[in-house]
């Protein structure tokens, strides 16, 4: 067995890996025959749209519903919007398997730390978390993710961690496939200051932005407010969202 | 390298020996001049509803080798625990070799426990496995039971995602079968109702997809009571030959008729008797 197959390459040198990832070579019609897997393949940034805001006193989180698994809806009413303690939080895009697998071991490993402290955890602790991870496997995984979460220190934050392992701190942060058709939405209308139920509104009017031009994105919002106090939850329905001009 | 470190940090790596001997295998097929037999697949339509008192999963029987129909009458409804089964698409040994391995561990981790199982355990086992081998056991499950937090089912993908959700149809006939469930699907159905939606579900994968086939087998988990109805609906059964192409013995006349009996001799006999006791 050649020495170079270590184990934090999962075993696979990377050149099968290359070869059969679906990400670089495009989405993949499901369950057909042959030696096609039944991929659960997104495009390169993933099949969603997700987005976080800081306001004063926590952060709202938001996501919408959609999972594909080639032109194929798996999952219309996901929930991206994913807990990893109390009061910490992250949105998932990117390769579910991949997200999935990573906010599992997160949670874990933040759960044990917390016990270690006797405290509820930091969200910048959090996010350190997710970068490591997502840094050191990087050409193995397929994961953008925002952290958001309340702590005591430094009150409402909000840490992007985007494919390839970049980790920094912004006011605001979208990520996604549908997040390129409200960057500028997010960019004129953002202002600092907002109150929770602005960015509420806020978040659910660049969703419904983005869930109508990205073909990827769509189903329900979801919408998270993370505050000292808790966490309220809610979801928009289709026929509920905030409507826009449409030709 | 510290990389033994991390071990507890829930990424948990893997060898695979044989991939390079099969490399090479795929690699010079062509010039030993004959083809890697097809994996044989369950074609399939697997679903499953979650109903006022539980949970109700269903699947076709056919498994296919490439285009051609390897058994008419396979199983796909895998027992996990006396509470959880678990229907299985893709490669047919990954299903069944998946499903008995978790079925072992978390009868194991039950018997630790003391406990009746939980569906989500045994999801979270499933789901580590399957992403530990990030794709390459072609394992495409829907997992339903019932237990001590009430009825759940789960989808389990090839690479490790899974969503939790009240009606599941996986396979290549999903399709097929979740147009039936986005029509007629309602929280709290009865039994009776839920089995005719599953029915219904898989026969219209059955009679819509070349992948699945034959008949529909149907799993009903209640708390404290798992029907196992295998064949719930034959939909597809023989056919009666109404004709016959044996001829009855004088329908050809004879001619001539030569005996020649051939000369055999008994070389040696010996008897060797078995200890059958």
């Amino acid at each position: 067995m050649s020495p170079a197959v270590n184990h934090w390459t999962f075993g696979i040198a990377p050149v099968v890996l290359a070869k059969t990832r679906p990400g670089a070579t495009g989405v993949r019609w499901p369950f057909t025959s042959g030696r096609a897997r039944e991929a659960l393949s997104f495009c390169a940034c993933g099949s969603t749209t997700i987005m976080a805001v800081e306001f004063d006193g926590g952060v709202v989180i938001g996501a919408d519903s959609r999972t594909t698994t080639g032109a194929y809806i798996a999952n219309r009413v996901t929930d991206k919007l994913t807990p990893i303690h109390d009061r910490i939080f992250c949105c998932r895009s990117g390769s579910a398997a991949d997200t999935q697998a990573i906010a599992d071991a997160v949670s874990y490993q933040l759960g044990f730390h917390s016990i270690e402290l006797d405290e509820p955890p930091l969200v910048q602790t959090a996010a350190n978390l997710f970068k490591q991870m997502c840094y050191r496997y990087r050409e193995e995984l397929m994961a953008g993710i925002i952290v958001a979460g309340w702590d005591k220190r430094r009150g409402g934050q909000v840490y992007t961690v985007p494919m390839g392992g970049m980790l920094v701190r912004q006011p605001v942060s979208v990520g996604g496939s549908g997040s390129s058709y409200i960057y500028g939405f997010i960019d004129s209308k953002y202002k600092s200051g907002m109150t929770k139920e602005e960015c509420l509104r806020f978040t659910a009017d660049a969703l419904a932005l983005a869930m109508e031009r990205d073909g990827s994105s769509g189903g329900v919002v979801r919408l998270a407010a993370i505050t000292e106090s808790g966490l309220e939850r809610s979801v928009i329905l289709g026929n509920q969202l905030p409507t826009f001009f449409s030709a | 390298n510290n990389e033994n470190d991390d071990d507890h940090d829930g990424f948990q790596p893997v060898l695979f020996v044989s991939l390079c001997r099969n490399t090479l295998l795929e690699a010079n097929v062509a010039k030993l001049g004959c083809s890697l037999p097809p994996a044989r697949k369950t074609g399939t339509t697997i679903c499953g509803v979650v109903y006022k008192d539980g949970v109700v999963l269903g699947a076709d029987t056919r498994a296919t080798e490439g285009m051609v129909v390897a058994d008419k009458n396979c199983s796909k409804i895998h027992y996990i625990s006396p509470n959880i089964y678990c229907c299985g698409a893709g490669t047919a040994a990954d299903t069944e070799m998946t499903t008995q391995l978790i079925s072992s561990n978390l009868e194991l981790h039950s018997l630790s426990t003391n406990r009746l199982p939980r569906v989500a355990t045994a999801n979270r086992m499933l789901k580590q496995m399957l992403f530990r081998y990030q794709g390459y056991i072609g394992a495409a499950l829907v997992l339903g039971g019932v237990d001590c937090n009430g009825p759940h089912l789960y989808s389990i993908y090839p690479h490790g995602s899974t969503d939790k959700l009240p009606y599941v149809t996986m396979g290549s006939g999903s399709l097929a079968a979740m147009a039936v469930f986005e029509d007629r699907f309602k929280p709290n159905m009865e039994e009776e109702e839920a089995k005719q939606l599953v029915r219904d579900a898989i026969a219209a994968g059955i009679f819509n997809d070349l992948g699945s086939g034959s008949n529909i087998d149907l799993c009903v988990i209640t708390k404290g009571k798992v029907d196992y109805l295998r064949p719930h609906d034959e939909a597809n059964k023989k056919g009666v030959r109404t004709g016959d192409y044996k001829y009855k013995h004088g329908t050809t006349g004879v001619l001539t008729k030569q005996v020649t009996t051939l000369q055999l001799e008994v070389m040696d006999e010996s008897v060797q008797t078995m200890d059958t006791s």
